[in-house]
């Protein structure tokens, strides 16, 4: 009896949905648009939807003018060295933590997860000023070593809660059979955590590819990721949406399919598995 | 013997990590806490000297400060309430059996992943330009005059695009909870007579409870810090109206290089966030079991 208007119901709920979706996704199909338009069609009055002359020579004009690659590079480095540096740091550490967990164990996760609370803003001086010291203002090192920090308790919480899974017992079949610890983590513990593993990465890669604090305060030119190249059209001259909507595109695409893929874990990772 | 040798190892495994986390908590906390007692100017190097608790009283009556809070706390608040408000019925309408319903997930999550500086300059410009903006075209299409979003509404054009930002995050987390609520239990409610509104105010509401306290906190901790938003629109102006505690600090830091007081208003800073945080650490440790 529930279920009668279930076909009335459904057709209702995908109208909605859809509309919805599509209103909320519309800002980046419309820059992705603008994107392929003329500087003078992009800021044409009635715009025009899908029916303007496709043109791909912003994508030229950015990287011509602005060097995109460089900070596309700088944003590859920074976020993928951060992300590689915060896993090897973080796997011991968890992996301690899950397998043998102490009366302490549960203060320390709570510990490095206050850790992430503080507010960047209240370290931006002494930080800056650390930077400005050791000649590391605008280089792509010191920023990996910020970003690995910022988010090194994320890292280590996800990987914790998805070693925490790895069933106990094979385990302990494995030390019973006289397996090393070595050989318990190269041929076990690995192959049952690389799910695991990659998505902490792939939510960290997001994180640090985004990260929009430290980038801007810190670098300038040199160093660089694409958040701050992005920034550098906040005060343009002349006709330049197409272009910004091109250099945006370009920034954001990668990291749209690879956040994608980690929906799931992006719910685990940022609310600590306080909601799975 | 085993065990021992274990814990041994299990503890040398941990040290890395949390010995480097300790040092990147207190060294930059503690250099805060002495450079707020100096009066200690980048532009004038050398003439720093211990103010005690000078610069606190600065930045606290500056009249900047209770702006900055006030826009804080509107700009916090204004965006908890869109994206929870937003965001339950759009997880509500979401959880129905919609077909391709992974697309639309896809096309809602989006927003989630775009980097600030680009949400917030593509809203500025393509957007809400007063002109040649879709806001704009859009509000001339039905006969209504296009607000100049950033001298007029500056404040509520950075919130709509934190907004945008964050209603993913929020519709995620409230989906995720309502696919675990139990399908058997919302069927027996239906079979027992009770309307679609009981259902939702008995039983769907109470179990979205805890994934709305979450989504408050987490959203509060990282909202408290909007930076490149404010940045890259509108440099916290006109005068002070879009500018937040963490431009403030900024500003004072970096543009007109007063590092005591930056530092006094960075404190002031970590102890809004511990608040908001002392609660998360306390639900997250509940449902924590070691």
């Amino acid at each position: 009896m529930a279920r009668k208007s279930t076909t009335q119901r459904v057709v209702v709920s995908t109208i909605g949905a859809w509309f919805f979706g599509f209103l909320i996704f519309f800002p980046i199909l419309w820059m992705v648009l603008a994107s392929f338009k003329t500087e003078l069609e992009a800021f044409a009055i009635p715009p025009s939807f899908l029916f303007f002359h496709w043109t791909t020579e912003n994508y030229a004009t950015v990287q011509e003018r602005s060097d995109y690659f460089h900070h596309a590079l700088n944003s590859i480095i920074i976020a993928g060295g951060s992300t590689l540096i915060a896993v090897l740091i973080a796997i011991p550490a968890a992996w301690s933590m899950a397998f043998s967990p102490t009366k302490r164990t549960k203060d320390i996760l709570l510990w490095m997860l206050s850790t992430k609370m503080m507010p960047p803003v209240g370290v931006l001086v002494p930080i800056y000023l650390i930077f400005k010291t050791f000649g590391l203002l605008d280089s792509r090192s010191g920023l990996i070593f910020i970003l690995c920090l910022g988010n090194l308790p994320i890292v280590i919480w996800m990987l914790f809660t998805y070693f925490k899974e790895i069933p106990r017992d094979i385990l302990e079949a494995a030390r019973m059979d006289g397996a090393t610890i070595g050989r318990e983590l190269v041929y076990v513990l690995t192959p049952m955590a690389i799910p695991g593993l990659a998505s902490t990465m792939l939510l960290n890669l997001i994180l640090a590819w985004n990260e929009a604090f430290w980038t801007l305060n810190l670098s300038t030119s040199n160093a660089a990721p694409l958040t701050v190249f992005i920034a550098s059209y906040s005060s343009p001259e002349g006709l330049f949406w197409a272009k910004l909507s091109a250099a945006s595109t370009l920034a954001i695409a990668p990291i749209i399919v690879l956040g994608w893929f980690s929906q799931k874990q992006l719910v685990r990772g940022l609310t600590f598995g306080a909601v799975k | 013997m085993a065990t021992r040798q274990t814990q041994l190892l299990a503890r040398s495994l941990l040290t890395p990590a949390v010995g480097l986390l300790f040092v990147w908590m207190i060294v930059p906390l503690a250099l805060t806490i002495y450079f707020s007692t100096l009066h200690y100017s980048l532009l004038d190097p050398g003439s720093e000297s211990f103010v005690g608790l000078e610069n606190f009283r600065y930045f606290l009556t500056d009249p900047a400060f209770l702006a900055s809070l006030q826009n804080t706390l509107v700009l916090v608040g204004s965006v908890l309430a869109l994206t929870i408000l937003l965001g339950i019925p759009l997880a509500l309408l979401m959880d129905q059996p919609v077909i391709g319903r992974n697309i639309v997930r896809l096309m809602v999550i989006a927003p989630f992943f775009v980097m600030p500086t680009v949400s917030a300059l593509v809203w500025k410009n393509l957007l809400m330009h007063p002109v040649s903006g879709l806001f704009a075209w859009l509000a001339k299409l039905v006969g209504l005059t296009p607000i100049d979003w950033f001298t007029d509404a500056p404040l509520l054009a950075v919130i709509l695009i934190v907004a945008w930002q964050w209603l993913p995050f929020a519709t995620l987390i409230l989906l995720t909870a309502l696919q675990s609520l139990d399908e058997e239990q919302k069927e027996a409610a239906e079979m027992d007579g009770a309307s679609a509104v009981s259902t939702f105010i008995y039983i769907t509401l109470p179990h979205l409870a805890r994934p709305i306290t979450v989504v408050i906190l987490i959203e509060t901790i990282f909202l408290l810090t909007v930076f490149a938003e404010i940045f890259v629109t509108t440099g916290g102006g006109p005068g002070l109206q879009t500018t937040n505690i963490a431009f403030l600090i900024y500003s004072q830091a970096l543009i007109q290089f007063d590092v005591g007081s930056a530092s006094a208003g960075g404190l002031v800073a970590v102890v809004i966030a511990n608040v908001v945080a002392f609660f998360l650490v306390r639900i997250v440790g509940r449902n924590l079991e070691t």
